[in-house]
């Protein structure tokens, strides 16, 4: 039981459970295991969003243009869905990967190749790639009826009694946790963030990982770009404007270290899921939806409190034992 | 202190010699920002007109005013991601203090405090409970706009006196208005306070090495809480002159301003990493900023469309002078 209160997720899912408990109070229907799949299935984007944020930050670095990779690409499978409705949606689903692993890679080459910290690489392609966006549809929207019923139809069809949205949701975090847990890559990264000179020194070539990192968060960009676009079906230069924050939020949340080398898969999806149920029940319970970008923030900032506090802690243990040697 | 002999001159830095001058950075952005003006002229008609250069600075000012103390504070090691919504937050308290039935040097004096009170939190959350800067102020952010939006929902507040649209419309002399006087000798005092007082030089110690300089006895902690104060002051300010200027306030006002600060500061060669960074840098990236934009406008290029001009810029000024070294060292390797 001790063993277990020391992982950052359990308290976290322990705070998602009193919280569905307290909404549950006002609106009783809130916990029935329909609504749940509900909520589910409405963070399923910013899961794996912050599935693909997360390996980023392990490494120290900070990817600020997945929300505007994101909504490139959307308008990108937007604009060849309408123009040619033929093309079947698996194949576009492969040009949103390509083209966010493209968008990706162009922040990744560079951080790598001339080590231009991240934050300002990519605060330069936030801005390009959403300009972009803007030269390629000439500022018009492509609305719902413009999209072929295959195109919206996709995620929504159930599989199991479980929308296909939810199941690539599913698969992406099933596939992080392997790759996190059971590869090299994944223990690179960890390596990397908790200290890169020692990494260098133990063979892992830092600038590539820090590459591939960026080619995951593009490919998860232009992935949730399609899903995004066929969700609210509507594609605009306006599309996720801001959420970059909103996903490095879900991170903060999940307990992920912004100094990296500490986080997990596990983190990350409760953290998105904890922004999800509050901004479902609000409307549920009756609060004005005004609300909502307050009380995130304040669940930020508590949540870095509570980390800081977790992470000294442990610094303070090390300190004892190597005392004691 | 007392047993040391004459006092001796110590340099800011070293002396340079010439051609290092003419390769530094502000040299760079003299050059970009001469660069654009001329195209600027030549590309518009429009450009070489007193009044249009004097429209060109309403573009910047506000902006710039916060980039001053975020170059200090991005100097000294931190960030604040939460200046818009400071913006925000402060039009609306003055938004509330108009349907009371406030004046004009009340109203001034409600975003000055809100704005310091505000920058004071984010001080506090970082200095006394130890959390990384762009966290904390990512949370702030949501909080302060939060608020905003839960006071205004979808509302707007109007109404401000008619006095109160002097600081964002009103003129000092001929072109030069309001808000370009009070930038230009905001940048002065921001110069002076970096460039030549021992509180700068704490500012750069803090930067290049916190350690070491809580160690040589500077309060690192007091000095990080003062800037984070003097940002929020800034921003505080800022707020005045755009609620004057647009004389309205709605929750959504200035978004996206904070990526635009800080594209400004690190195009004006302030290292992202701390340490290192001159206000004259700042004062020329906002001036080449408001060239860009200002002569894209008269152009009729799409502000959205700007964006990618302003993030091809950030990028290559700051490649081009490591790849430039990277040539030169192969060259000579």
């Amino acid at each position: 039981m001790k063993a277990l209160l020391k992982y950052r997720e359990v308290w976290l899912l322990a705070a998602i459970a009193v919280l569905i408990g307290l909404i549950s109070m006002r609106f009783p229907g809130f916990a029935a295991p329909g609504n749940v799949r509900q909520v589910f299935n409405d963070t399923s984007i910013l899961m794996i969003l912050a599935l693909g944020q997360m390996v980023v930050i392990l490494t120290r670095s900070i990817d600020l243009s997945m929300a505007a990779n994101l909504c490139f690409t959307g308008m990108v499978v937007a604009m060849l869905n309408a123009a040619h409705p033929a093309i079947p949606i698996p194949l576009l689903i492969v040009i949103a990967l390509l083209v966010g692993l493209v968008l990706g890679a162009i922040s990744g080459l560079l951080v790598w190749r001339l080590n231009i910290p991240s934050i300002v690489v990519t605060l330069g392609t936030l801005t390009i790639y959403r300009g972009a966006t803007f030269v390629i549809s000439g500022g018009a929207w492509v609305n719902a009826d413009q999209m072929s019923p295959d195109f919206i139809g996709l995620q929504r069809a159930a599989f199991l009694g479980i929308p296909v949205l939810s199941w690539i949701a599913l698969l992406v975090i099933a596939l992080f946790f392997l790759v996190m847990t059971r590869t090299a890559l994944g223990r690179s990264i960890y390596a990397i963030g908790v200290n890169p000179t020692a990494s260098v020194y133990a063979g892992i070539d830092v600038g590539r990982t820090k590459f591939i990192v960026f080619c995951i968060s593009g490919m998860i960009g232009g992935l949730c770009g399609y899903l995004w676009i066929s969700r609210y079906v509507i594609a605009s230069v306006e599309v996720a404007n801001g959420y970059e924050l909103n996903i490095i939020a879900a991170c903060v949340i999940g307990g992920i270290s912004i100094a990296g080398g500490i986080g997990s898969v596990g983190g990350a999806v409760l953290g998105a899921l904890f922004l999800g149920i509050i901004s479902n029940a609000l409307p549920v319970i009756n609060i004005s939806p005004f609300w909502q970008m307050a009380i995130s923030g304040s669940a930020i900032i508590l949540a870095v409190v509570l980390n800081a506090r977790g992470e000294r802690r442990q610094g303070r243990i090390i300190l004892k034992k190597a005392e004691a040697a | 202190m007392t047993d040391t002999p004459a006092p001796r001159h110590i340099p800011n830095r070293l002396d340079k010699p010439f051609t290092s001058a003419i390769f530094s950075w502000e040299a760079l952005l003299v050059v970009v920002a001469v660069a654009i003006f001329a195209i600027n002229s030549f590309a518009s008609p429009y450009f070489l007109d007193a009044w249009s250069l004097s429209d060109l600075t309403f573009n910047f000012t506000e902006k710039a005013l916060i980039a001053l103390a975020m170059a200090l504070l991005i100097i000294s090691g931190e960030i604040d991601l939460s200046v818009a919504a400071i913006i925000a937050l402060a039009s609306t308290m003055m938004g509330m203090a108009v349907q009371a039935g406030a004046g004009t040097p009340a109203l001034v004096a409600i975003g000055i405090v809100v704005g310091l009170g505000c920058g004071a939190f984010n001080g506090l959350l970082v200095t006394r409970l130890g959390l990384p800067s762009i966290v904390v102020t990512i949370g702030t952010m949501s909080l302060f706009r939060g608020v905003a939006f839960i006071i205004l929902g979808d509302q707007a507040y109007k109404g401000y006196p008619a006095s109160f649209a002097f600081f964002g419309q009103g003129y000092v002399w001929w072109v030069v208005s309001f808000e370009l006087t009070l930038f230009l000798v905001a940048a002065v005092v921001y110069w002076f306070l970096l460039h030549r007082t021992s509180f700068g030089r704490r500012v750069f110690a803090i930067g290049n090495n916190p350690v070491a300089a809580q160690f040589s006895g500077v309060r690192v902690g007091r000095i990080k809480f003062i800037l984070f104060c003097l940002t929020g002051l800034m921003a505080g300010i800022a707020s005045v002159l755009i609620t004057s200027r647009l004389g309205s306030t709605r929750p959504s006002i200035a978004q996206g301003y904070e990526l635009e600060v800080i594209t400004m500061v690190v195009l004006g060669g302030v290292s992202i990493l701390g340490g290192a960074g001159s206000i004259l840098g700042v004062v020329l990236a906002a001036f080449i900023m408001g060239l860009v934009t200002f002569g894209l406008g008269l152009l009729n290029v799409p502000g959205i469309v700007m964006s990618i001009f302003i993030g091809l810029l950030l990028i290559i000024v700051i490649a081009l002078p490591i790849l430039w070294r990277r040539v030169r060292r192969e060259r000579f390797a």
